[in-house]
């Protein structure tokens, strides 16, 4: 009976909202994507947020620091709608600390140059878009109602970070080969960001029968491939892919097979970054401890207060 | 002298897929009682698929004297408005 009720609402393309019956391979991938989505925003403010104070100009520092609190908010918006499946937030917290749940292996990749921020948005927040603007229809209520919010807010970053691009391929010849070995770095990193060949992705039948995921990993990076290199190509930068080319006969881009095997490293965590980041993370939750303290504090002494 | 009951404020689900939304209040003893009469005050024609009920009383509100201080200094920050970053025509729409 319950599911066959789920199964209906999933056939209609109904929304399951938190107090619905759902199966629990269904409520476990859901709390795996949207914790590792958490994460991914928290984690994310780090490799921006070390270039707050370097950034070149007051209004790239409060443009920056907006992006970094919304980022930061958009893991809040998303930890909700994680909690709405029953599991609690502090026990989200605990698996990223523990590296038991993962963020995205994007963040594990430095950001050496003030360039760097500009590809962050430009690249990396447009393939989020590209990733998250089907997310607003996942099947999952909660989760959909968190992208919604988050699309409208993410639109700017993606437009701060081109603009920064287009300033710099404007600026000095020193200027336009830092904008170009920017996009060299991240060019890559952000065709992986998709996620694996749909060839090699076990999970994403499963997910496109629930309504969670909409589009397959390799037609988003498409997608992704034919809005980006006219967009490139207007700042005079060259993606670093010499197979990439117009196919007039399919309409889209053509582009090279990405290194995969560097995406396995990546995401298995190799290297010093994720030892960082992590480290940073649980500073910060543990060095947080005492404002934690004092408001409960504070809460207690209040109520007895009033009781009095 | 006449029994007061405790208010509670009405939230609906207009369908799945959209937040419940404030529709008003009722007086009831209880929560159980509370849903009842919600369901007969605001959804007698289909009007949501879930209801929430909420003790009027646990709701604290930000004071309307304090909407300067909350709100307005974001008025200063067009910077995060997609719409503060002009952009080539041909890539605009991004």
């Amino acid at each position: 009976m319950n599911q066959a009720h789920f199964d209906a609402l999933i056939e209609a393309d109904e929304r399951i909202e938190p107090d619905d019956w759902m199966p629990d391979d269904y409520r476990n991938a859901l709390v795996r994507q949207i914790a590792q989505h958490a994460h991914s925003e928290i984690i994310g403010m780090q490799p921006e947020g070390e270039w707050i104070t370097r950034a070149p100009s007051l209004r790239r520092k409060a443009i920056l620091t907006a992006k970094v609190q919304d980022e930061a908010g958009h893991g809040l918006y998303l930890y909700g709608a994680a909690e709405s499946l029953g599991t609690p937030r502090s026990e989200l917290l605990d698996r990223l600390h523990t590296k038991t749940q993962k963020y995205s292996s994007i963040f594990n990749y430095p950001t050496p140059e003030w360039a760097d921020i500009g590809a962050i948005g430009w690249l990396v927040d447009g393939a989020a878009i590209m990733n998250q603007v089907p997310l607003c229809r996942c099947s999952y209520g909660p989760y959909g109602r968190a992208m919604v919010r988050i699309c409208k807010e993410e639109s700017f970053h993606q437009r701060q970070g081109y603009q920064i691009m287009l300033s710099l391929s404007q600026g000095t010849p020193e200027q336009q080969a830092m904008a170009q070995r920017a996009l060299d770095r991240w060019w890559w990193p952000s065709i992986m960001m998709f996620g694996p060949p749909d060839s090699d992705s076990p999970n994403t039948g499963r997910s496109m029968a629930w309504g969670i995921k909409r589009f397959t990993n390799d037609e988003l990076r498409q997608n992704f491939v034919d809005a980006t290199v006219p967009q490139a190509e207007l700042l005079g930068l060259t993606p670093p892919d010499n197979a990439l080319v117009w196919n007039a006969e399919r309409g889209h881009y053509d582009f090279g097979e990405p290194d995969w095997d560097e995406f396995a490293r990546m995401v298995r965590g190799e290297g010093e970054i994720p030892d960082v980041r992590i480290g940073v993370r649980r500073a910060a939750h543990d060095e947080g401890d005492w404002v934690r303290k004092a408001a409960a504090a504070y809460a207690g002494k209040r109520d007895a207060r009033s009781a009095a | 002298m006449s029994t007061v009951f405790p208010q509670w404020e009405v939230f609906v689900r207009a369908r799945r897929g959209l937040d419940h939304q404030h529709a008003g209040s009722v007086h009831a003893p209880d929560g159980e009682t509370a849903l009842r009469a919600a369901r007969d005050l605001f959804t007698r024609r289909q009007e949501g698929v879930s209801l929430w009920v909420v003790p009027s009383n646990e709701i604290v509100a930000s004071d309307p004297a304090d909407v300067g201080a909350l709100f307005e200094p974001a008025a200063d920050k067009a910077y995060r408005f997609p719409t503060s970053y002009e952009l080539p025509p041909e890539v605009d729409h991004m």
